[in-house]
């Protein structure tokens, strides 16, 4: 198990700290430029591992910017905290964005970051809470990541804990029907104290998820399971802290974040080659450019 | 032996009136359920546990990722479905959700084997030991008796890894001391010519088919094979030295069961013994009730006596 980098979690503290006095163009400014450094560090993680997730990583590290630097209450030196909000990426194959987040934020030494999908490396091709704190259960296969999340909601409830339990699942993972049982089970349950967001970025592996099997009307499908709806743009920070910290009905909370796959690299952008295309050393000091705008 | 009066017992009672000790002693105890609160037996549970049921409905991928989220937010789950459904359509969820995610559940494996008669082989467990035996760091208990359940759920309570428990609804008699140890064989008689390695459903029919034997001026070894991972390989070790033979009986398929675990140890010793594996063999069952079935698939006292009979004289 990989331990914490007390110097980045101090600044980590800092940085919730500053950002919690900001006024929003601030904010949003913060936001931005943090996500966009772990952009720049995930694609160096990938250009040196000679694989990974490149597009979905760019469509989700806003969202899991704005959670790990300005919603979940942890504590990246206590990761086994009881009462730690839980965080569950589903959509297991954007390790990338999770690592390069969760090093950012002091939860193990940006150095490991380096070993990411090596030889005996902790931080394989997808998480394993085993090995990485902030990992909270291991994903990989789709449609694993709400139904251990709604497990974790019912036991926070059994535990009478306010602790808040996040879980970001891609959208052409919906096409797996595990996620429908859970959905049911959390709507069931009217389980507020969960929150799924939806990384719309509208590609999966192959092609659109419209052409492929197609999902919408997806806020429909969720309503109709027993959860309240907020659609956003995914990369708009203020939007999703907005939607993430407004008050909570008595429902689970679905985020529809609508995202472009490949975002902040523009030959990357929206483009299906791009779900796990490994780019070239010329290509990543070009989007490096861009990411530093 | 076998006299007509020998009193038979559903593992399930057992199971259930220990899970309700339990929750009483320990907060942290939950069921988690796929609409089987009457086949898991859970309704004691339910009436007095409302809150810690867990009941997701016929959806047992849910069932086993909510299990995995409760047991890695400290709650003790056992996990509770019949054992086809939660081992067949939940397989990804047990490797991925509990045993590679280190979560402690315990998932309870109800009605096994063929415990389900004439319900057919969609109702049938006889793959799941098979299935689960290959993935790592999952405990996989088979207990025989009644005695030996209750045992074995307080041990799964508080063994803080993921195990599978392979709960018997088909009526067995009392063959233990009740006691259960992890990882180790039980020996029920010993035995110096031909050593049986049963398991669930199959020990009283081995302790039977060991007395028949005897009679026949054939000494049989009876091992209570409860744990079928990790399994006791000293106690096979011991059976090749010590005996000329070894028979494995099972209610499950022999490909890659006890059978094959068994096996796998005897021929990596230096100089293995014979051996017959009785179990199903990569087939579908045709109509008939569970005793019926056991007849049909050559899993009776008489079938295993036959078999340790033929190798003693071999």
């Amino acid at each position: 198990m990989l331990v914490a980098d007390p110097t980045a979690a101090a600044a980590w503290h800092r940085f919730r700290q500053d950002f919690a006095g900001a006024a929003p163009q601030r904010r949003r400014e913060m936001l931005r430029q943090r996500a966009n450094q772990s952009r720049t560090t995930d694609l160096q993680m990938i250009g040196r591992a000679g694989l990974g997730h490149v597009g979905g990583d760019m469509s989700v590290l806003d969202i899991l910017t704005t959670l790990f630097f300005a919603v979940l209450r942890v504590d990246p030196e206590k990761p086994e905290w009881a009462d730690r909000d839980r965080f569950v990426l589903s959509k297991g194959h954007t390790a990338g964005a999770l690592y390069a987040t969760l090093a950012a934020a002091g939860f193990f030494p940006a150095a490991e970051l380096d070993t990411f999908a090596g030889p005996l490396s902790a931080l394989n091709g997808h998480p394993n809470r085993v090995k990485v704190p902030g990992v909270e259960t291991n994903t990989g296969p789709l449609g694993h990541g709400l139904p251990v999340s709604v497990g974790m909601a019912v036991a926070a409830r059994l535990a009478s804990s306010s602790r808040h339990v996040y879980v970001v699942l891609g959208d052409g993972e919906l096409q797996e029907g595990s996620n429908w049982e859970a959905a049911m089970t959390a709507g069931h349950r009217r389980l507020a104290n969960l929150t799924a967001v939806v990384d719309r970025n509208r590609l999966q592996q192959g092609a659109r998820t419209e052409e492929t099997n197609g999902l919408d009307p997806l806020d429909a499908k969720w309503k109709a399971f027993g959860w309240d709806v907020a659609e956003v743009d995914g990369h708009d920070h203020l939007a999703l802290l907005e939607v993430f910290t407004a008050p909570r009905g008595e429902r689970p909370l679905c985020v529809i974040a609508n995202t472009t796959k490949g975002r902040g690299v523009s030959f990357m952008e929206d483009r299906v080659e791009w779900h796990h295309k490994v780019p070239s050393a010329a290509q990543i000091e070009a989007a490096a450019v861009e990411l530093a705008r | 032996m076998s006299a007509p009066t020998q009193e038979v017992f559903d593992c399930r009672v057992a199971f259930a009136e220990e899970l309700i000790a339990l929750a009483r002693e320990d907060e942290r105890i939950v069921a988690v359920c796929n609409d089987s609160v009457g086949s898991s037996n859970l309704v004691g549970f339910q009436k007095e546990f409302p809150d810690r049921l867990i009941n997701v409905g016929i959806a047992e991928q849910d069932m086993v990722g909510v299990g995995a989220g409760l047991a890695l937010s400290g709650y003790v789950p056992f996990v509770c479905g019949a054992s086809p459904f939660l081992t067949g359509r939940a397989l990804e969820q047990i490797k991925a959700d509990v045993a590679y995610s280190q979560s402690p559940v315990v998932l309870c494996g109800m009605s096994p084997g063929m415990a389900y008669g004439e319900l057919g082989p969609t109702h049938h467990s006889i793959e799941d030991l098979s299935w689960l035996r290959a993935i790592a760091g999952l405990g996989i208990v088979v207990p025989a008796d009644p005695g030996e359940t209750r045992s074995a759920v307080r041990w799964a309570a508080s063994a803080a890894t993921p195990v599978f428990l392979r709960v018997g609804r088909f009526k067995v008699p009392a063959v233990t001391d009740g006691s259960f140890e992890f990882g180790t064989a039980g020996l029920l008689r010993d035995g110096s010519d031909v050593t049986v390695v049963a398991t669930g459903t199959m020990v009283s029919r081995a302790l039977e088919a060991a007395s028949a034997a005897a009679d026949e001026g054939v000494s049989v070894r009876v091992l209570n094979m409860s744990t079928i991972a990790p399994l006791d390989e000293e106690a096979i070790r011991r059976a090749i030295r010590e005996t000329r033979a070894i028979v494995t009986a099972e209610e499950a398929t022999t490909t890659g069961g006890l059978g094959a675990a068994v096996a796998a140890v005897v021929v990596t010793e230096p100089a293995p013994v014979p051996m017959r594996m009785l179990g199903v063999h990569r087939e579908f069952a045709p109509t008939g009730t569970t005793a019926f079935l056991l007849e049909h698939f050559g899993l009776t006292a008489g079938d295993i006596r036959r078999a340790a009979v033929e190798l003693a004289h071999a």
